[in-house]
This record gives structure tokens, C-alpha cells and sequence, in this order.
């Protein structure tokens, strides 16, 4: 059996969505050990267990959670001194793939990123990864070992197998040397009224929205919809609306019910984060945008008259 | 303060992205200066206006990428380097992140900027390896940076808002592009830019070899298409379709 290691993503106790999601796949690949770190492991190792982590390796220390990277790069290479796997699995998001970078260089190994899946072929790992802007998929085939794999959120349904995991306490201790990027306050300012990755509905802002003046209008839609709001990295860079609100490769992947973009062309950047959506709705001036080829309905014209007749016509049909 | 910033030519973002009928990527294509390395020089050249020092560029590529370089030096940066050999062509992140390493190291910085991704790649991966090949700390999605003698204060861009993160220098920053806003070059910038160094390094110079690639590709296949639906104009029986749609998606 191959030895898999899928790195648990914690943010500030709480275990991520994502790394149940690795868990789904990686038990089909070989015998899974889960890397818990920072505050809250304990707690997530009972649940890695239940979705089918047969060891998981933690540490509680608070440096985990206030150091940027190297603490946990640490943590993995030292266990990697003491037992190589053959396949290293993180979540390809901001903050694991920080992590799996470092390590990549200190290993020499490289990595593949922005997979959509990965599979065992005999005794290789190959990963599947958008190429060509998207229009194709490339089956990547990593030669060196451990192999690392970052793969974009929700690629793959979390379920749960049964069983618990065998604990087993990292022996470790954090050096001073590695304690530099150091996190001192942490800043809310987003509080999202539905959260975009688990909305049944999202509308989605690009430049076709002429400016963020008129993403109210896409709040009122979202209202009537009991939706929520996203946007293209374009708009993002722009600095129209915040990086929270970014749906793409590198933003939030997202695969509700309906999608609605509007006034987004429909890059790669973008569409590998919402093309599972179930149904697309395009609103575009330009009926020849890439979007329109993906979308289930796509309406030609300018959004900024479509999206509020789209909002009336809903709240009339409430009453 | 010496400041590093590292820099790409990237097929041009506002071109859509050219295939051949063999589907190989057309080598015809505009080719700018990364839209987010623009902000990462500009904000390397505001830090330097404030602290004074120098920004040096650093860039992987062909002969061509010099004129990324040109266009940085003309907004103002002090000097370049250019990395480029055939050897390099076809360099994954790794190889990539250890030839710049390479050439980094050599400058001794106080501080290298990153964008947070290329516009081309968009996976964000040469800037971790580059932070640990150069046994840097890393401050990563600032969208504000500030210098104290020896430190380095960054806000880091998150899902939720932002959080404040400091370290030692020398240390690697990557920036998101909502940082600074590039100036233009202006004409006494880029004639001024003609006589500045662009240096040019050889794989030969940099001291690494070049193992078994990483990783290779296998074959590529279509993507699993989703089906174009219909494309209507919005005329007066369009909301009436989307809503037809919504109501068939049970949202509605």
C-alpha cells in the first residue's frame, strides 16, 4: 500500500472543509496518515479518523498558528526524516500552499499545483491539471518522491469511512530560527451575510459592472435570491471589492445550484472556480465572451439593465 | 535598503489566449510586463523613496524578457538582471525558483518583492520556494507594507479581512495587486533607462544543476465541456427565460 499524507489545514482551531475533501481520495490511493498542527489538532484528529486518517501525527504548539509557514515546514520535514511517504496531498488554498512550497524547495522534489484530481497508475502518481487556458487537462506524471499534490477545493466529495486514528504526539519543538513572519492581530472586516462557498445561489461581478458603484445592484439581486455576491480577480485587482469575494483558481471555488456571472468574460482563472456550478446564467455585452460558451442560458446586453428588470420581476413575483 | 524585485513577461491579459488548430500555444502573442509585478516595482520604488536605497529586477525568461525589464527600469528602478539560457527553457517552479535564488543571493537584499501570482500560471508557487531557497522569512498577500530599520510590517490580505504580520529583514514580501497603484513611465524615465544595466546571467553562472524534471505531462485531453445553452439578446421576454431557468434550478 502506498503511504499517503494529506496536510490538515487548521485556521484558528477550526479544521478546513478542504481537508475532508483531500481525505474522500486519498484513502483510495493508500494507507492515510493526516498532519494536524496548531491549535485545535486534537480535536480534528477525531474526525480525520472518521474519515479514514489511520494515524494522525499533531502538535498543539501556538507557533503553528502564529508563524507564517516555516514552523509547519519544519514539523513536516522532520517527519519526513523519519518515515518518507510516497504521496504528500495539501489543499491547493493561500495558506497550504505556502506550506507545501517551502517544503517542496527544502525537499527537491517540486510539486504539481491546481490539480483537479489525482490517481495511482502503476506505482506513479498523476495528477489532472487545467492546461491551455482550461480548454484542455493535462495528466501530469510527478518523477520525484514523495510526490506533492496541491489540489484546488471542493475536486473532491468529504465523506465519512468509519474508524479512528491512532494519535501519535510530533516530538518536536519549534526553534526560535523559524519563528519570523509572526501574525500579531488578526482583522475582520467581511461579514458575509451568506457565505459564498456555501451559497445555493452566487452572482458574480467582472469589469462588465463599469465600477463598484454599481455592485449594489448585484447585492439587491443576491437579496431576492437569498444568494451571495462574488467576483472576478479582474474587479479584485481593481480594488472594487475584496479579495473575499474572489472566485477563480487562486479566490474561492465555488459550485452552487445557479451561477450567475455578470459582465465577466470567462478566463481560466476564474471559470476553474465555478464551472462545477450546476447551472450557469451569462449576462454579457459581448456574445462571443468565452462564458458564453459554458453557460446554460447566456443573455446578450448590458447588465446594468438586466440585473435590476431581474431583481423587480423576482420581488413582484413574491408579492 | 536594497530591494529585489522579481519580475515576468506574460502573454498580454487583455489578449484572449491564441491556440494553434494543434492546439500549441501561438508564440505570436503580445507579451507585457505582469500586470502584478507592475505593482510590486511600484511599491519597491516607494519604499526606496522613503527609506532611499536601490531596486534591482530580477527575471527568468528569453531574450525577450528584457523588455520587462526596460519597462521597470523606465518607471524608475535602479538596475537589472536577466536570467536566460536555453537550458532554462521549460523550467518548472523549482528550477525556476532556484535560478532566481541564485542570482538573489548574490545581491544580498534587505527585502525581495514578489507578486503573490503570475498572471499566466496563477499558482503562486515560486515565491515559497524562493523564501526557502534564500532562508527568508515570508510575508505573503500585503497589501500594505512599512519599514522599520530592521523590520518589516506587512497587512496580509485573508478571506475575512486582513492580518498583521511582522518579521525580521532580509525577508521575501509578496504583494497582491491592489498594493500601489504602477505610475507611467514618463519620457525622461525611459530615456534614462536606456543606459541602465540589464546584466545578463547563463545558467552556467549560477551554480545549480538541472536534475530529472519534476514532473512531465502524460497526454492532454479535452476538458470535460459543459454544453453551450442558448445565447439570447436582452429583449422583452428575457428576464422571463432567466427566471424560467432559476425556477427549473429550484432557487425559485
Amino acid at each position: 500500500m502506498a503511504k499517503i499524507w494529506v496536510y490538515a489545514e487548521l485556521h484558528q482551531g477550526k479544521l478546513q472543509p478542504t481537508s475532508l475533501e483531500l481525505m474522500a481520495r486519498a484513502r483510495e490511493l493508500g494507507d492515510v496518515e493526516a498532519i494536524a498542527l496548531g491549535a485545535g489538532a486534537r480535536a480534528a484528529a477525531a474526525t480525520l479518523g472518521k474519515h479514514g486518517a489511520k494515524v494522525v501525527h499533531l502538535n498543539e504548539d501556538q507557533a503553528f498558528d502564529d508563524f507564517i509557514a516555516e514552523p509547519a515546514t519544519d514539523a513536516l520535514a522532520w517527519l519526513y526524516q523519519r518515515g518518507a511517504p510516497d504521496l504528500i496531498l495539501f489543499g491547493f488554498t493561500p495558506d497550504s500552499r505556502e506550506v507545501a512550497g517551502r517544503l517542496a524547495a527544502r525537499l527537491g522534489v517540486g510539486l504539481i499545483a491546481n490539480a483537479g484530481d489525482v490517481a495511482a497508475t502503476d506505482g506513479a502518481f498523476i495528477a489532472q491539471v487545467p492546461y491551455f487556458g482550461g480548454a484542455k487537462v493535462a495528466s501530469m506524471r510527478a518523477n520525484r518522491k514523495p510526490v506533492i499534490v496541491l489540489v484546488r477545493p471542493k475536486s473532491f466529495e468529504a465523506s465519512e469511512a468509519g474508524g479512528s486514528a491512532d494519535i501519535k504526539e510530533l516530538a518536536l519543538a519549534i526553534g526560535d530560527s523559524s519563528k519570523r513572519a509572526r501574525i500579531t492581530e488578526r482583522v475582520v472586516e467581511a461579514s458575509e451575510k451568506v457565505k459564498l462557498e456555501d451559497a445555493k445561489v452566487v452572482i458574480s461581478g467582472g469589469r462588465g459592472m463599469g465600477g463598484p458603484a454599481n455592485f449594489p445592484l448585484l447585492e439587491d439581486l443576491a437579496d431576492a435570491l437569498g444568494g451571495a455576491v462574488g467576483a472576478s480577480r479582474a474587479v479584485v485587482d481593481a480594488g472594487w471589492v475584496p479579495y473575499s469575494m474572489q472566485v477563480g483558481q487562486t479566490g474561492k471555488s465555488v459550485r452552487p445550484g445557479v451561477y450567475i456571472a455578470v459582465g465577466i468574460s470567462g478566463a481560466m482563472q476564474h471559470t476553474v472556480g465555478m464551472k462545477a456550478s450546476k447551472v450557469i446564467i451569462a449576462i454579457n455585452k459581448d456574445a462571443e465572451a468565452p462564458i458564453m460558451k459554458m453557460a446554460d442560458l447566456g443573455v446578450v446586453g448590458d447588465a446594468l439593465k438586466i440585473v435590476p428588470a431581474l431583481t423587480a420581476a423576482l420581488k413582484a413575483r413574491k408579492g | 535598503m536594497k530591494i529585489v524585485v522579481t519580475v515576468k513577461q506574460v502573454p498580454d491579459p487583455n489578449s484572449s489566449l491564441g491556440l494553434e488548430a494543434d492546439y500549441s500555444l501561438a508564440r505570436e502573442k503580445e507579451v507585457v510586463l505582469d500586470p502584478g509585478d507592475e505593482c510590486g516595482i511600484e511599491e519597491g520604488l516607494r519604499l526606496k523613496e522613503a527609506h532611499g536605497g536601490e531596486v534591482v529586477l530580477v527575471s527568468m525568461g528569453p531574450e525577450r524578457a528584457r523588455d520587462a525589464i526596460r519597462k521597470g527600469l523606465s518607471m524608475g528602478a535602479d538596475r537589472g538582471i536577466l536570467i536566460s539560457d536555453a537550458q532554462l527553457a521549460g523550467a518548472d517552479a523549482l528550477l525556476t525558483a532556484q535560478a532566481l535564488a541564485a542570482a538573489i543571493q548574490a545581491e544580498a537584499p534587505d527585502l525581495v518583492i514578489c507578486g503573490t501570482e503570475s498572471f499566466d500560471g496563477s499558482t503562486g508557487m515560486v515565491p515559497p520556494m524562493l523564501a526557502e531557497l534564500l532562508g527568508l522569512p515570508q510575508l505573503t498577500f500585503a497589501k500594505k507594507i512599512e519599514l522599520d530599520g530592521s523590520a518589516v510590517k506587512v497587512h496580509r490580505q485573508t478571506a475575512d479581512g486582513y492580518q498583521v504580520v511582522e518579521a525580521p529583514t532580509p525577508a521575501l514580501v509578496t504583494v497582491t495587486a491592489g498594493i500601489a497603484e504602477p505610475r507611467y513611465a514618463s519620457l525622461k524615465g525611459i530615456m534614462a533607462a536606456r543606459s541602465k544595466e540589464i546584466r545578463q546571467v547563463g545558467f552556467g553562472d549560477l551554480g545549480i544543476e538541472r536534475g530529472e524534471a519534476v514532473e512531465t505531462i502524460e497526454g492532454v485531453a479535452d476538458a470535460e465541456a459543459r454544453k453551450a445553452g442558448a445565447v439570447i439578446e436582452f429583449d422583452g421576454t428575457a428576464v422571463d427565460r432567466i427566471l424560467q431557468v432559476l425556477a427549473e434550478a429550484k432557487v425559485v
